[in-house]
C-alpha cells in the first residue's frame, strides 16, 4: 500500500493516537487510591443511632439536591425546619445541623468531592469548620 | 422509514444493555469487556480507514475556491479563501474545521412565484451543527475527570464555564441542554424539510439518535436516577489502568450507567464504519487541503502510467551519421 502525503497523515495518526489514548498513558502502573469518606466525629460517636437525617442511600444520591432545597428554604422563604420522612423534625442550617455532626468537612466532605473534581459553592458564603490538621 | 428503523435500533441497544444487566446480571461485560473492545475496533477502524484514504492518489490539483487566486500583482488575492501557501491552507483548514465555515455560506434555493429563483440564507443547520458539535466536545473534554486522578485545572475550568448558570444540584451544565436541543433540531430538520427527508438515510438517523440516546442516559444520570458516581470513577480509572473491577463495585453502579457506556461503546464500535468518520475526513478532504498554486507548480498526477518516450536527442543520437550523410541538418555534431 502506498500512502499519497503520507508524512502529514502519519503524523496527524500519531496524534490521533495519543489523544485517544492518553488516559492509560497517564494512570497505567499507578495505584488509585479510593475515596473513603470517614464518620468517626465525636459527635457521631455519641449518637445512640447513628443515623443521618435521611437514609444513607437517600443521603448519598439525592444530599447535593437537599442542601440546595435547605438553602432556598431557609434563605429566601425563612422556613427553619425540616420534617424527614420519618416525621422527624430538624433545624434547616448547614452549619448547625450538617456540620455540628460532620465536623470533618475534610474528611467528609472533601474526600469524594476532590476525587470527582466537584466544588461545591457552599463555603462561597459559609465558613468552614475549623479542623485540627491530623 | 428510515427514521423509524434507527430509532427501534437504539431502544433495541437501549433494551439490551438494561436486560443485560438487571436480568441477566453481566456487568462484567457490559462495563469491561464490551467498552475494552469497542475502544480497540475505533482506533484500529480509525486508522484502516485513514490508511486507505492516504493511499489514493489525488490525480488532479482540486481546491474549492471561494476567492480571488494569486495572480498578477496589482490584483488582490483572497488568501484564506484562494491560498497559495501552507499557512493559508493551514488558516482555511483551521476555520473550516473549528467554524464550518463552508456550512457558514449554505444557501437556500426557492422558486420565487414558480418563476424566478431565489437564493436565500440557511444559517440554522449551521448554527445547530456548531453548536452540537461545539458541545459534544465540551461534554467530552469534561469526562475526563473520570479518567484522571488529580484532575488538572483547565478541565475543571472548563467544567467551571459549564456550570457557571449555578442552576439546581449538582449544577446544570449549559452543554447538556444545548446538545439536546442541536440534536433534536437535527433530526426535526430530516423530518421536516422534504428535500433533506428524500436523502436521508437510516445511516443518518441511526447516529443522531444514537448521540441523543448517549446524551438522554447522561442527563437522566446526573439530575435523576442517580448512580454511585465514585464507583464509576473507580471503574473508569481501572479501565485506563487495566485493573479488573471487583464484583462488588461492578454491582453497585446503577443499570443507567451501563445504558449509558453501553451506548458510548456501540458509538465507538460504529464509528469507523459510518459517516461518523468525517472527524477524520475532513482533514483528508482534497477539495480544503490542497494549496491552489496549479499556476505555479506542476501538479503530476500520480496515478500517470510511465510513459516510454524517445527523445528527438536520442533519435539524434541513434541516426547521426546517417542523417550527415544524407545531408540532413544536425542539432549537435
Amino acid at each position: 500500500m502506498k500512502l499519497y502525503g503520507g508524512g502529514k497523515i502519519i503524523t496527524g495518526l500519531i496524534i490521533f493516537f495519543f489523544l485517544v489514548t492518553f488516559p492509560f498513558f497517564l494512570n497505567i502502573g499507578k495505584v488509585n487510591a479510593k475515596p473513603e469518606p470517614k464518620i468517626d466525629t465525636p459527635e457521631i460517636q455519641k449518637l445512640a443511632e447513628k443515623k443521618c437525617i435521611e437514609p444513607k442511600a437517600f443521603m448519598r444520591a439525592e444530599h447535593m439536591k437537599l442542601l440546595n432545597d435547605w438553602r432556598d428554604f431557609a434563605v429566601r422563604n425563612g422556613q427553619r425546619l425540616y420534617v424527614n420522612s420519618e416525621e422527624k423534625q430538624f433545624t434547616i442550617s448547614l452549619q448547625n445541623t450538617c456540620m455540628h455532626c460532620h465536623s470533618n468537612k475534610k474528611k467528609f466532605c472533601d474526600e469524594c468531592h476532590n476525587y470527582m473534581a466537584v466544588k461545591p459553592y457552599c463555603w462561597s458564603c459559609h465558613i468552614a469548620p475549623k479542623e485540627k490538621e491530623s | 422509514m428510515g427514521s423509524i428503523f434507527a430509532f427501534f435500533a437504539v431502544i433495541a441497544l437501549v433494551l439490551i444493555a438494561f436486560v443485560g444487566v438487571s436480568a441477566g446480571n453481566m456487568q462484567y461485560l457490559f462495563g469491561v469487556v464490551i467498552p475494552y473492545a469497542a475502544m480497540i475496533i475505533f482506533i484500529t477502524g480509525f486508522i484502516f480507514r485513514v490508511l486507505k484514504w492516504g493511499s489514493s492518489p489525488v490525480p488532479f490539483c482540486i481546491p474549492t475556491t471561494c476567492g480571488q487566486q494569486k495572480s498578477l500583482p496589482w490584483i488582490k488575492q483572497n488568501k484564506i479563501d484562494n491560498p497559495s501557501t501552507t499557512i493559508g491552507v493551514v488558516v482555511r483548514m483551521a476555520l473550516e474545521v473549528l467554524l464550518f465555515r463552508s456550512l457558514f455560506r449554505n444557501l437556500k434555493t426557492q422558486l420565487s412565484e414558480g418563476q424566478r429563483i431565489v437564493y436565500g440564507e440557511a444559517k440554522w443547520l449551521w448554527l445547530a451543527g456548531l453548536a452540537f458539535h461545539w458541545s459534544f466536545l465540551i461534554i467530552l473534554v469534561r469526562h475526563l475527570r473520570f479518567f484522571i486522578q488529580k484532575v488538572p485545572v483547565p478541565i475543571q475550568m472548563i467544567e467551571g464555564l459549564d456550570s457557571f448558570l449555578q442552576i439546581g444540584a449538582p449544577l446544570l451544565y449549559i452543554t447538556d441542554v444545548v446538545i439536546l436541543s442541536a440534536v433534536t433540531y437535527l433530526f426535526l430538520r430530516r423530518v421536516f424539510m422534504p428535500q433533506v427527508r428524500y436523502i436521508s438515510l437510516p445511516a443518518d438517523y441511526f447516529p443522531l439518535f444514537l448521540i441523543l440516546g448517549i446524551a438522554a442516559t447522561g442527563v437522566l444520570m446526573r439530575y435523576f436516577f442517580k448512580v454511585n458516581v465514585t464507583g464509576v470513577k473507580e471503574l473508569a480509572m481501572g479501565l485506563v489502568s487495566f485493573i479488573n473491577p471487583d464484583a462488588k463495585l461492578l454491582e453497585g453502579i446503577g443499570v443507567i450507567f451501563y445504558i449509558h457506556l453501553f451506548l458510548i461503546s456501540i458509538f465507538f464500535a460504529y464509528f469507523p464504519f459510518s459517516k461518523l468518520m468525517h472527524m477524520g475526513g475532513v482533514f483528508m478532504s482534497p477539495t480544503r487541503n490542497m494549496v491552489n498554486n496549479s499556476r505555479m507548480k506542476r501538479h503530476i498526477n500520480p496515478w500517470n502510467y510511465p510513459v516510454k518516450v524517445h527523445t528527438y536527442d536520442e533519435y539524434e543520437d541513434d541516426f547521426r551519421e546517417k542523417m550527415k550523410g544524407a545531408g540532413i541538418p544536425v542539432e549537435r555534431e
